[in-house]
């Protein structure tokens, strides 16, 4: 197995708050991982460093051979990031194929004046990323929703359809930002068997920021714990499970006697 | 097969509206008045929609549009009347100057965002204001005196080409580029769209269209002043686009129509005239406050009854 994401001393500062220093971690092709801590621990900021929103002020992120780090976000994406969004982010106003179709923009490459004077090319463009966009929308069970306004869907909808614009975005790396989150046990359940579906089906691998243990313990191969900005463990669920440090960081030390 | 059939409907409306439009005028029938509230009608009409891809389609709040109407009307006017060059030249190049100037100002301030892009570019048009103000090639403040020109036929066109364009740019992979800019900045950026290139690409298509508008206009009145291109024009054609609903074509050029006949109506009153002006936007805007059509298109009313027919 080669290495796809390779972190290293991994920081970023804003004013005098270190939110996430000296992060270490690397990913192999095909990996499924986990990126769990406490509330504040700075995952959604590791997040934002990994996809570019964040410049991160030391170390490096090498991602498919390529340094990374502070390139803009739309570069990241077309180098083969995508994410999800812990509070969804979805284009409210626009339909859910279009959605879909917007993550799916290098797809087709006609330019400006080929779609104002509307030639041959514009038309087989728009078809292509149309056709793709519906192919993303079945497998997530959102095709019979495909005119309706994004914002109109109900919210586990919104979710999937969060997952789906990345993965139309044609990522090797995933980032799911708490996919489950607000979800009841069942979604949670058919959640998880979606992500090891797309994943076996795109060859995908996958960066997850859970707080449902359940999720984390149950599909992860191997877990990273951040607490205060920095990496306090690494392992196997198992070996996560019965790390103090972790117990320590979620329940607080133990009383002595 | 079925877009372009609904492309070719449209089509012949705008031909049928032309053609009656143009009988009227030659046998008289539309005397000067009316055939210049049309041709402002159509000024109007390139201005909101030029906006519209601005403000209401990739959410840029842009206030400094009189800046490129301006440009458009000054260097046409050089064209013509110094450098004596054909009008259709001149519109060319009002135009592809007011593109330009678009880009200079867009390429900086576009990086802003909010209130602080509308500031800087109210700013930005109004130092094209005072650049016209201070040269005397162009007249200076006393104005430039250009001929008269533009006609139905030039107004006709230039409304059908501008709504053409934006309407098809908006309907492709860039315009949902710029929607989702509009919608969310950040996960446009994280889907793989380069939004500053888009924010530029929208500004300096806006902008052209602004000149085009401005080639008209200074061809219709005989006369340009700086002072006729202040910050208040600019509130004009925000106000047709804000009362049409943010991110509705069809809206822009309603409103448009709307606010142009309102407002010739009015000059024969002119004391209540800007009150009367008034009371009708604020009556619009408690009754429909996101504007005439919301981001709704005229396309979308036709949907109900023919469902199926995805929008073009």
């Amino acid at each position: 197995m080669s290495t796809l994401l390779n972190v290293e001393n991994l920081g970023i500062q804003f004013g005098g708050l270190k939110a996430v220093q000296n992060v270490n971690m690397y990913m192999n092709r095909g990996e499924l991982i986990g990126l769990i801590g406490p509330n504040g621990a700075g995952k959604t900021t590791a997040f934002n460093m990994l996809t570019g929103v964040y410049a991160p002020t030391e170390g490096t992120i090498t991602f498919n051979g390529k340094q990374i780090q502070g390139l803009s976000p739309y570069k990241v994406t077309r180098g083969g990031i995508s994410r999800t969004f812990q509070n969804i982010r979805l284009f409210k106003e626009l339909s859910v194929l279009d959605n879909v179709k917007v993550a799916n923009h290098s797809l087709a490459n006609h330019n400006i004046l080929t779609s104002i004077l509307r030639l041959r090319k514009h038309f087989n463009g728009e078809e292509k990323m149309e056709q793709q966009s519906l192919a993303f929308l079945k497998i997530f069970g959102l095709d019979i929703y495909k005119d309706e306004l994004a914002k109109n869907l109900p919210y586990g909808m919104q979710r999937r359809l969060e997952i789906a614009r990345a993965l139309a975005a044609g990522p090797k790396l995933l980032l799911l930002d708490e996919p489950a989150a607000g979800m009841n046990p069942q979604e949670t359940h058919e959640l998880m068997r979606l992500i090891a579906f797309i994943r076996k089906e795109f060859n995908l691998t996958i960066l997850l920021i859970e707080h449902d243990m359940q999720l984390v313990m149950g599909i992860c191969e191997r877990i990273y714990v951040l607490d205060h900005g920095q990496l306090i463990a690494d392992g196997t669920p198992a070996e996560i499970r019965a790390n103090p440090k972790v117990i320590e960081a979620y329940l607080g030390e133990e009383v002595a006697d | 097969m079925k877009k372009s059939k609904v492309f070719w409907g449209y089509a012949v409306i705008a031909l049928v509206l032309y053609v009656v439009v143009q009988v009227l005028i030659s046998t008289g029938a539309l005397n000067l008045y009316y055939q210049n509230m049309l041709i402002t009608m159509c000024i109007n009409i390139m201005l909101a929609v030029s906006l519209h891809i601005v403000i209401g389609i990739t959410g840029q709040f842009s206030i400094g549009h009189a800046g490129f109407l301006a440009v458009g009307a000054y260097i046409s006017g050089i064209f013509t009347m110094n450098l004596g060059m054909p009008f259709p030249i001149a519109i060319l190049a009002g135009s592809a100057v007011a593109m330009l100037a678009g880009l200079l100002v867009g390429i900086p301030t576009l990086r802003l965002k909010g209130d602080y892009l509308a500031i800087a570019t109210l700013g930005f048009a109004e130092i094209i204001r005072i650049i016209f103000l201070n040269i005397d090639y162009v007249g200076g403040a006393a104005g430039m005196l250009v001929d008269y020109q533009t006609n139905w036929t030039y107004a006709f066109v230039g409304v059908a080409i501008t709504i053409l364009v934006i309407s098809n740019f908006t309907n492709s992979r860039h315009g949902r580029a710029c929607i989702s800019i509009r919608e969310d900045e950040i996960a446009a950026d994280s889907m793989g769209i380069n939004t500053t290139y888009y924010k530029v690409v929208a500004f300096a298509i806006g902008s052209f269209f602004a000149g085009l508008a401005g080639a008209i206009y200074a061809h219709n009145f005989y006369f340009i002043q700086p002072t006729t291109f202040g910050f208040l024009k600019s509130f004009d054609i925000l106000i047709i686009v804000v009362l049409g609903g943010l991110g509705s074509l069809s809206g822009s050029v309603i409103a448009a129509i709307f606010l142009t006949i309102v407002s010739t109506y009015l000059q024969g009153f002119p004391e209540t005239r800007m009150i009367i002006y008034s009371l009708v936007l604020i009556l619009v805007m408690l009754y429909r406050p996101t504007g005439l059509m919301g981001t709704k298109e005229m396309t979308d009313l036709f949907k109900f009854s023919k469902k199926g027919v995805t929008k073009a």
